[in-house]
C-alpha cells in the first residue's frame, strides 16, 4: 500500500479544546455525569465562598490586628528587631543559594519573592520598604556567596554563617537584661503570634535532630541495654498524643527539676515539642541508617576502622543525606503541630486569633479569623513541601 | 606466640562495661528526677497512689455513653472519657477510610475535573493544622447554624442546627433478637460455604462462585427471617423537632459532630495519599498483562491491582489510624469530654498530677499498641508468601 506523502490532518474532535474535553471530561457516560455533577457543586460552593470573601466578610479584624498576628505583644517600638531577623534569614538564604546550589534556590526565591510581592499591598511606608528590602537582601547574600564560592571551604562558611545567624537573631529578639541599647523582651510574656510559632518549630527541629540521631543509633546498637532504652523512649513517645506530652511537660517538668530552677512556660513547651520531635526524627534517621548497604560497613572493618569511626565517617554522612527530605517533612508537621501549644495557653498564631475573637468588637468573626490563620499556616507549609519536593529532585534522591 | 588481649581492649569486657555504665547513668538521672519529684510533691502536699479513683467525682460530663452522674466515682468518670475516645476514634476510622478511599481513587481518576477537585481538597487539608480546622468546624460552621426551631433540613430527614445534628436511625423493635438469630445463622453458613467453595476452586481450577454463594447464604435467611418474625425487627426512626430538642432518630452534639467531621476530613486527606501511593505502586505492565489475559477492567482492578496495592497500603494506613486516635485528644478544643479532657478535669479537681498523667499515658499507649498489634497480624496475613 502506498503511503501518501501528504500527512492527513487529525480527525476532528480528537484534538484541540473539544478533543481534550471529550478525552478528559466526558470519556464515558458516568464520567460525563460526574463532571456535570461536580461542576454544579463547585459552582454553588465557589459562588457562596467568593460572595462571602468579597462582600460579607469583615476583614477589618485581620488588618487591624495584623501586628498581633505576626509578633504578638512584642513592644511596638521594638518591632524593627523581628523585622531585622527576617532580613538576616533572607540574606542567609541568598548566600546558601550561591554556595549550596540549586537545592536552596527555591527557598531563597520563595521567601524573597513572597515578601516582595506583599509590598504591592497598601501597607504603611516603612513596612513596604522593609518588604522590598527582603528580595534585595536575598540578592546581596547571593552576591556574597558568589564571591565566596571559589573558596574551598565555602560550604563550611555557609554553615557557620547560619549558626552565627541563629545566635544573632536570638540575641536581637531577646535583648540584654542589663546592657543598654537593646531592651530585654521576655520570651515568656511578649513573644507571640507567628514569631512564637516559628521560634517553637525551629528550636524544636534543630535541637531534636542530634537527640534523634543518637536515639536512632541507640536503637541499632548491639548493646541490649542501650537498644531497649532507645526503643522504650521512641515507642512511648510515638504512642501517645502530642497534647499529653505538652501537658505533661507543662505540669510535671517543674516538679522534676530542683526547686531553684524555674523554667518558663515557653521553655516547657519547647521541651515537650523537642522530645516529641526527637522520637519521630529517630525513626526517620533509622530508615536512612538501614538503607546503607552492609557491604560498606564490612569494607570499613576490613580497612581497619573502629566502630565509632565507621559510624561517623561511613554510615552517618550517607544516611543523613538520605533523610533530609523526610526531615523537611517532619519540620512541616512540627510547624503545624506547634498550634497545639494553644491548648496549654501560649499565645501562638492560633491562640492570638482566639484572643482577638474574645474582644467585644470582634465577636462572631470566627470565620474571618480562622480562615486567615489557616491561610498563613497553609502558605508556609505548602511552600515548604513544594521546596522539599524540589530539594529531593536537586539532591537526586530516589533516582539511584 | 600468643599474646592475650589486655582486658581494657577486650570487646566482651568492653560491652558489659559500657552497658553497666549506661544503665548507671540512666539510673542516676532517674533517681535525681525522682528525688526532686518526691520532694516537690511533699512540699506541695500532693499525694500519689490511685486511691482517688474511688472518690466522688462531683462534676458533670456533657456526653456519656454509659450512665454517669456527678455522684459517681472518678474511676467511672475516667471510663466515660475512655469510651468517648473509643467511640469517636472507631467511627472516625471507618468514615475516614471510606472518604479517603474515594478521594484517593478520585485523585487518579481519568476525569480531569475530579482529579483537580480531589487534589485541591487534599492539599488544603494537609497543609493546615488540625487544631485550626477543628476550631473552624466548631465555631465557624456548626456554631453558625440556625437555632433549633429553624434548623436546616436536608433531604432524608437530616437536621442541622446550632444545638447539634440529628440523623435518621434504625430502631430495633421487640422481634429484633429473633431476627438476629437468622442473621448470625446466615453469616455462619456463609463462612462455611466460603471456605468450602474456595478450596474447591483451588483444587479443581473450576470457578467456585464463593462470593456469590456466601452472599446468598447471608441474604436469604436474613430476608426470610425479616418476614417470618412477624413484626418488622427494625423500624426507621426519623428525627423531629419538639420544643427545643430533637425527638427520635440519632443525635450528635455540636462538640461531637465538630470533632468527628474534623477528624474524618483531616485523616481522609492523608489516607487518600496512602491509597494513591499504593495504587500507583502496582506496575502498569501487570494491569496490561491482566487485560491481555482477558480480564475486564473491574476484574483486573479487583484481582491484580487491589491485592498488591493493599500490601503497600496497610502499614501507612495503620499509622493514619493511630494518628486519628491520638488526634482525638484535640477534643478539648471543642469541649468534647474525651479521655484527655476528662483527665484534665480530674487532675484539676484532685491535684494529683502523677497518677493522672500515668493513667492517661498508659491508656493511650495501650490503645496504640493494640491497634498496631492487630494491624501487624493483618499485615502478616496479606504479605507476599514467597519472601
Amino acid at each position: 500500500m502506498a503511503v501518501s506523502k501528504q500527512e492527513l490532518a487529525p480527525p476532528r474532535g480528537e484534538t484541540g479544546l473539544l478533543g481534550w474535553m471529550r478525552k478528559n471530561l466526558f470519556s464515558t457516560w458516568y464520567s460525563g455525569l460526574l463532571t456535570l455533577l461536580s461542576l454544579g457543586v463547585l459552582y454553588l460552593f465557589l459562588r457562596s465562598a467568593i460572595t462571602w470573601a468579597v462582600r460579607t466578610a469583615r476583614w477589618g479584624v485581620v488588618t487591624e490586628n495584623l501586628r498581633l498576628f505576626m509578633i504578638g505583644s512584642y513592644p511596638p517600638g521594638q518591632s524593627w528587631r523581628p523585622a531585622a531577623c527576617v532580613l538576616i534569614v533572607s540574606c542567609l538564604l541568598g548566600l546558601s543559594w550561591a554556595i549550596w546550589g540549586r537545592a536552596m534556590r527555591i527557598f531563597a526565591l520563595g521567601l524573597g519573592g513572597m515578601l516582595g510581592l506583599l509590598a504591592l499591598f497598601r501597607f504603611a511606608m516603612p513596612t513596604r520598604l522593609w518588604l522590598l528590602a527582603n528580595p534585595v537582601a536575598v540578592g546581596v547574600g547571593y552576591g556574597l556567596g558568589l564571591l565566596l564560592r571559589r573558596w574551598r571551604r565555602a560550604g563550611m562558611v555557609a554553615l557557620l554563617a547560619w549558626l552565627l545567624g541563629f545566635g544573632v537573631t536570638w540575641v536581637l529578639l531577646q535583648g540584654f537584661r542589663k546592657a543598654v541599647g537593646l531592651p530585654y523582651v521576655s520570651m515568656e510574656s511578649s513573644w507571640g503570634g507567628l514569631l512564637l510559632t516559628f521560634v517553637l518549630s525551629i528550636v524544636g527541629i534543630i535541637l531534636s535532630f542530634p537527640i534523634g540521631v543518637l536515639l536512632a543509633l541507640g536503637r541499632r546498637s548491639d548493646l541490649p541495654a542501650v537498644r531497649f532504652s532507645s526503643i522504650f523512649f521512641i515507642e512511648v513517645v510515638r504512642g501517645v498524643p502530642l497534647v499529653t506530652i505538652l501537658f505533661m511537660a507543662n505540669i510535671m517538668l517543674p516538679l522534676f527539676l530542683p526547686e531553684q530552677i524555674r523554667i518558663e512556660r515557653v521553655v516547657r513547651a519547647m521541651v515537650g515539642m523537642l522530645l516529641f520531635s526527637a522520637a519521630y526524627t529517630a525513626e526517620n534517621v533509622r530508615a536512612g541508617l538501614q538503607s546503607i548497604p552492609e557491604g560498606q560497613i564490612e569494607a570499613a572493618k576490613a580497612v581497619g576502622l573502629k566502630g565509632s569511626l565507621i559510624t561517623s565517617l561511613i554510615v552517618l554522612p550517607q544516611a543523613l543525606r538520605l533523610v533530609i527530605p523526610a526531615n523537611v517533612g517532619q519540620f512541616i508537621s512540627l510547624f503545624k503541630d506547634t498550634s497545639l501549644v494553644a491548648i496549654i495557653g501560649l499565645l501562638d498564631l492560633l491562640n492570638i486569633g482566639r484572643s482577638v475573637l474574645s474582644q467585644p468588637e470582634f465577636m462572631g468573626l470566627q470565620r474571618e479569623v480562622f480562615a486567615f490563620v489557616a491561610l498563613i499556616y497553609g502558605i508556609f507549609s505548602y511552600a515548604m513541601s513544594y521546596g522539599s519536593y524540589r530539594l529531593e529532585k536537586a539532591l537526586g534522591l530516589g533516582e539511584r | 606466640m600468643r599474646r592475650s588481649i589486655p582486658f581494657w581492649r577486650d570487646v566482651r569486657v568492653l560491652r558489659v562495661f559500657s552497658q553497666i555504665l549506661f544503665v548507671a547513668i540512666v539510673a542516676l538521672l532517674a533517681g535525681f528526677l525522682y528525688a526532686n519529684l518526691s520532694q516537690a510533691m511533699a512540699k506541695r502536699g500532693l499525694t500519689s497512689g490511685f486511691g482517688f479513683l474511688q472518690l466522688e467525682a462531683g462534676f458533670e460530663i456533657g456526653e456519656t455513653p454509659i450512665p454517669y452522674a456527678p455522684g459517681d466515682t472518678y474511676g467511672r468518670a475516667y471510663l466515660v472519657g475512655v469510651l468517648n475516645t473509643l467511640k469517636v476514634s472507631l467511627i472516625g476510622i471507618v468514615l475516614a477510610t471510606v472518604v479517603g478511599l474515594v478521594a484517593g481513587v478520585g485523585r487518579l481518576s481519568s476525569n480531569w475535573l475530579i482529579r483537580q477537585i480531589t487534589s485541591a481538597y487534599i492539599e488544603v487539608i494537609r497543609n493546615t493544622p488540625l487544631l485550626v480546622q477543628l476550631f473552624f468546624w466548631y465555631s465557624a460552621v456548626i456554631y453558625q447554624f440556625p437555632a433549633i426551631k429553624s434548623s436546616i433540613r436536608l433531604p432524608g430527614g437530616i437536621f442541622l442546627s446550632k444545638r447539634g445534628v440529628a440523623l435518621p436511625w434504625l430502631r430495633p423493635t421487640g422481634t429484633f433478637r429473633f431476627w438476629l438469630l437468622f442473621l448470625f445463622g446466615g453469616i455462619a453458613a456463609a463462612i462455611v460455604l466460603w471456605v468450602w467453595r474456595r478450596r474447591y476452586q483451588e483444587r479443581s481450577g473450576k470457578p467456585g462462585y464463593a462470593g456469590f454463594m456466601s452472599l446468598g447464604a447471608v441474604l436469604v435467611p436474613s430476608l426470610a427471617g425479616w418476614f417470618l418474625v412477624g413484626q418488622r425487627p427494625l423500624r426507621p426512626d426519623v428525627p423531629e423537632i419538639q420544643g427545643f430538642r430533637f425527638i427520635g432518630g440519632t443525635y450528635m452534639t455540636p462538640e461531637y459532630a465538630a470533632l468527628l467531621i474534623g477528624l474524618v476530613v483531616y485523616t481522609a486527606a492523608f489516607i487518600a495519599e496512602v491509597v494513591r501511593g499504593g495504587i500507583i505502586s502496582v506496575r502498569k505492565g501487570q494491569i496490561e498483562a491482566g487485560r491481555s489475559l482477558g480480564l475486564t477492567e473491574m476484574q483486573s482492578l479487583r484481582l491484580i491491582v487491589f491485592p498488591q496495592a493493599l500490601r503497600i497500603i496497610v502499614p501507612p494506613l495503620t499509622s493514619q489510624y493511630l494518628n486519628l486516635a491520638k488526634n482525638s485528644s484535640l477534643a478539648i478544643a471543642v469541649g468534647f469530654p474525651d479521655l484527655f479532657n476528662v483527665s484534665k478535669t480530674i487532675l484539676n479537681q484532685t491535684g494529683r498530677p502523677v497518677p493522672v498523667v500515668i493513667l492517661m499515658m498508659a491508656s493511650y499507649l495501650t490503645m496504640s499498641l493494640l491497634t498496631s498489634l492487630l494491624m501487624n497480624i493483618y499485615n502478616r496475613r496479606i504479605r507476599f508468601l514467597e519472601t
